[in-house]
């Protein structure tokens, strides 16, 4: 059983929802980057979704594209990502962690040495936003033969007819887009979610955690009473983009940093 | 010195009727966008199926371009540059006479059909020089439906006359200032948009990359190109021509002459791409031409120009038409079936170029189009004088006079 099924199971079992932050690896730097995961770890993470920096955020919002386009300008590259997860493991083998971003970078890596990286240092999942299912076979294969769960997305738009194939590929959790839109967007219609959420949960039995849109206490309860988990990456990744570039930070800096990650598992700790 | 090279060795012509169903062309082309577009682009891919089998959409695309965009263009024996380049006859294909100035509107006005079929009542597009630009705002005024044009910080700068005449059309020009501020980045603009708009907006892509079905449906629509340059050799020399030339940057244009003769084994086929200041130098656009590894961006795995960790590189050419780091993913396929073979022609020769033609025939090209006639100014040299070659005159180059006088540091 993979890191991230156990970690549902657990969280499932003990009636919790899944808190899964996500950041950008490298913004401002990658040392930066570590200290904030263990510090989100500490606040209650389950999960953490790493990005990894790509030149052409297609998918992402202004506020992510800048904090990509600072860690590049560090040179950040997917190796050093990895080592990154690699020196993050040396102190927590508990915590989940997807490695998130676009096929480009993986595709140059070529598939099956990233898989044996990415496995030796002890990611759990992927979740390639511009691979859709149809494209997935080859490095969904190469993941798997690697113990690596391969996430993917659902959008409001997806038609029905699409879900299963989206969840035949799909292991760890089920990402719910929960807008039409970029990461970061204003989350408006919370009837809709309600009701693709339902219809979700009668075609697949994997968790289901909801992103995009999710940016505080309140949109989180909202959202976490639907699913079993939920993402904040934008309201994060906001207040990282205020951090200066260097390597030590004081620790009340770094805590109002990632308050909101504290207050959404406060929030969510009280649905149940 | 380019020599006529030997048609490609016996090869299954089945292999040029791609894309397949899933919209590759052999491990090229593809779906590769976020969730949330997948169905907005498999709709297109089902409406342009049924659309595509109906003769009456053809007869509608057909009126508009011999009445709105001044169809058939002419293929025009260049004799003056023939004797210049002293070899193989010199034809150009005339695209630049088509309303708005080139070869794109031929696909905006395709595009913005499927538009109207699907009710859609907002337009996007990017645009790098402007004139995909231009021709999809022309579109849109001619419908009355609403446009909005995504465009490079950097290529505002560079383009203003275009940026004023989208504007003029009725269209909003919107300053992309991420990542290098320009086409590419355009694009992916154009696709947030897309992807927060799905319900009402058409995005009008301009060449023939993107997800699937765009690479076949703007081939499709600029096959238009190739269809009549191949009558009007038949008719005007009597045989088909021996070598077509096209500029590639994005590659509709150049897809647009070639596919109708990619089973005409003895016709040779030249893609130019943007030398920029050479290949060595690394500052060029030129991703099947300059050794390059595939790659998956905008939608398409194709031949990319990215770095070692697999960010995309910036790009560098004169003509900020062909300023795109991919290409059309049936080129990356024509390339690997040797069908095509794919050069470059630098900043430098495509200006001489631009000279030459406005000189010896008084026709002042695109300096997208430029490129196209340098090479085959080298590659009719090399050919006897009953040899003939057929440029694509992707576009005319009104747009590009300040650009010109800017780098032979004339003042205006």
């Amino acid at each position: 059983m993979s890191r991230i099924n156990q970690i549902a199971e657990k969280a499932a079992a003990e009636n919790r929802k899944l808190l899964i932050p996500y950041l950008v690896a490298g913004d401002p730097n990658l040392e930066t980057t570590i200290t904030l995961m263990r510090k989100l770890v500490e606040e209650g993470a389950d999960v953490i979704e790493l990005g990894i920096p790509f030149s052409d955020p297609s998918s992402d919002g202004p506020v992510i594209q800048r904090a990509v386009e600072r860690s590049l300008a560090k040179g950040t590259t997917l190796h050093q990502v990895l080592d990154l997860v690699a020196r993050f493991r040396e102190s927590d083998t508990i915590t989940g962690i997807v490695l998130m971003g676009y096929l480009n970078p993986i595709e140059i890596m070529g598939y099956k040495k990233f898989a044996e990286a990415a496995s030796a240092s002890g990611v759990d999942g992927v979740l390639t936003v511009d691979l859709p299912p149809m494209e997935a076979d080859e490095l969904n294969a190469v993941m798997r033969a690697h113990d690596i769960d391969t996430i993917f997305l659902v959008a409001p738009t997806t038609r029905e007819d699409r879900v299963a194939s989206i969840t035949e590929h799909c292991s760890g959790y089920l990402y719910y887009v929960s807008l039409k839109g970029v990461t970061g967007a204003a989350l408006t219609d919370f009837d809709s979610v309600t009701a693709n959420i339902n219809s979700l949960r009668e075609k697949t039995k994997l968790p289901i955690v909801i992103g995009f849109g999710i940016k505080d206490a309140e949109s989180a309860a909202a959202m976490g009473q639907l699913a079993d988990g939920v993402i904040i990456g934008s309201a994060l990744v906001e207040k990282i983009a205020l951090l200066a570039d260097q390597v030590e930070h004081d620790a009340d800096l770094l805590s109002e940093t990632i308050k909101v990650i504290s207050e959404a598992r406060e929030a969510l700790d009280k649905l149940v | 010195m380019p020599k006529l090279e030997e048609s490609a060795a016996a090869i299954d012509p089945a292999v040029f009727d791609g894309p397949d169903a899933s919209g590759h062309f052999g491990p090229y082309g593809g779906v590769f966008v976020g969730e949330t577009l997948i169905a907005a682009v498999e709709e297109l891919a089902e409406v342009y199926e049924k659309l595509s089998a109906d003769k009456s959409f053809w007869a509608e695309y057909d009126s508009e371009l011999k009445h709105y965009v001044g169809r058939p263009s002419p293929l025009y024996l260049a004799e003056r540059l023939t004797n210049f380049a002293g070899g193989a006859k010199i034809y150009l294909k005339r695209e630049d006479l088509n309303h708005t100035g080139a070869h794109k509107v031929n696909n905006t006005i395709g595009q913005a059909l499927l538009a109207k079929h699907m009710g859609k009542t907002r337009i996007i597009a990017e645009t790098g020089a402007g004139q995909h630009g231009v021709a999809s705002a022309t579109v849109a005024a001619k419908l009355g439906l609403e446009c909005h044009v995504y465009m490079g910080a950097e290529d505002i700068i560079r383009q203003a006359p275009n940026v004023y005449r989208m504007k003029l059309l009725g269209a909003n020009v919107v300053s992309v200032e991420s990542g290098s501020r320009t086409l590419k980045d355009a694009m992916n603009e154009a696709l947030r948009d897309w992807a927060t708009n799905v319900d009402n907006t058409y995005y009008i892509i301009g060449t023939v990359a993107g997800p699937h079905p765009y690479p076949m449906l703007v081939r499709d629509f600029q096959c238009i190109i190739g269809r009549e340059a191949r009558e009007q050799s038949l008719e005007q020399i009597g045989k088909l021509p021996d070598a077509l030339v096209a500029c590639v940057g994005g590659g509709s244009n150049a897809i647009g002459l070639f596919h109708p003769f990619l089973k005409d084994e003895s016709v040779a086929m030249y893609g130019v791409e943007a030398g920029g200041h050479g290949l060595a130098t690394g500052e060029h656009a030129a991703p099947l031409s300059s050794g390059c590894s595939p790659g998956v961006l905008h939608g398409n795995r194709t031949y990319l120009m990215s770095d070692e960790a697999g960010q995309v590189l910036e790009t560098h050419s004169v003509s900020a038409g062909l300023d795109y780091p991919g290409v059309g993913p049936e080129h990356s396929w024509l390339k690997d079936m040797k069908r095509v073979k794919y050069v470059d022609a630098t900043d430098d020769e495509a200006m001489k170029a631009f000279h030459q033609l406005t000189r010896l025939e008084g026709i002042i090209p695109a300096l997208e189009s430029s490129h196209a006639v340098a090479y085959a100014v080298k590659l009719a040299a090399t050919m006897s004088a009953d040899k003939n070659i057929v440029i694509n005159l992707s576009g005319r180059g009104d747009k590009d006079i300040e650009t010109v006088a800017k780098i032979e540091g004339i003042e205006l």
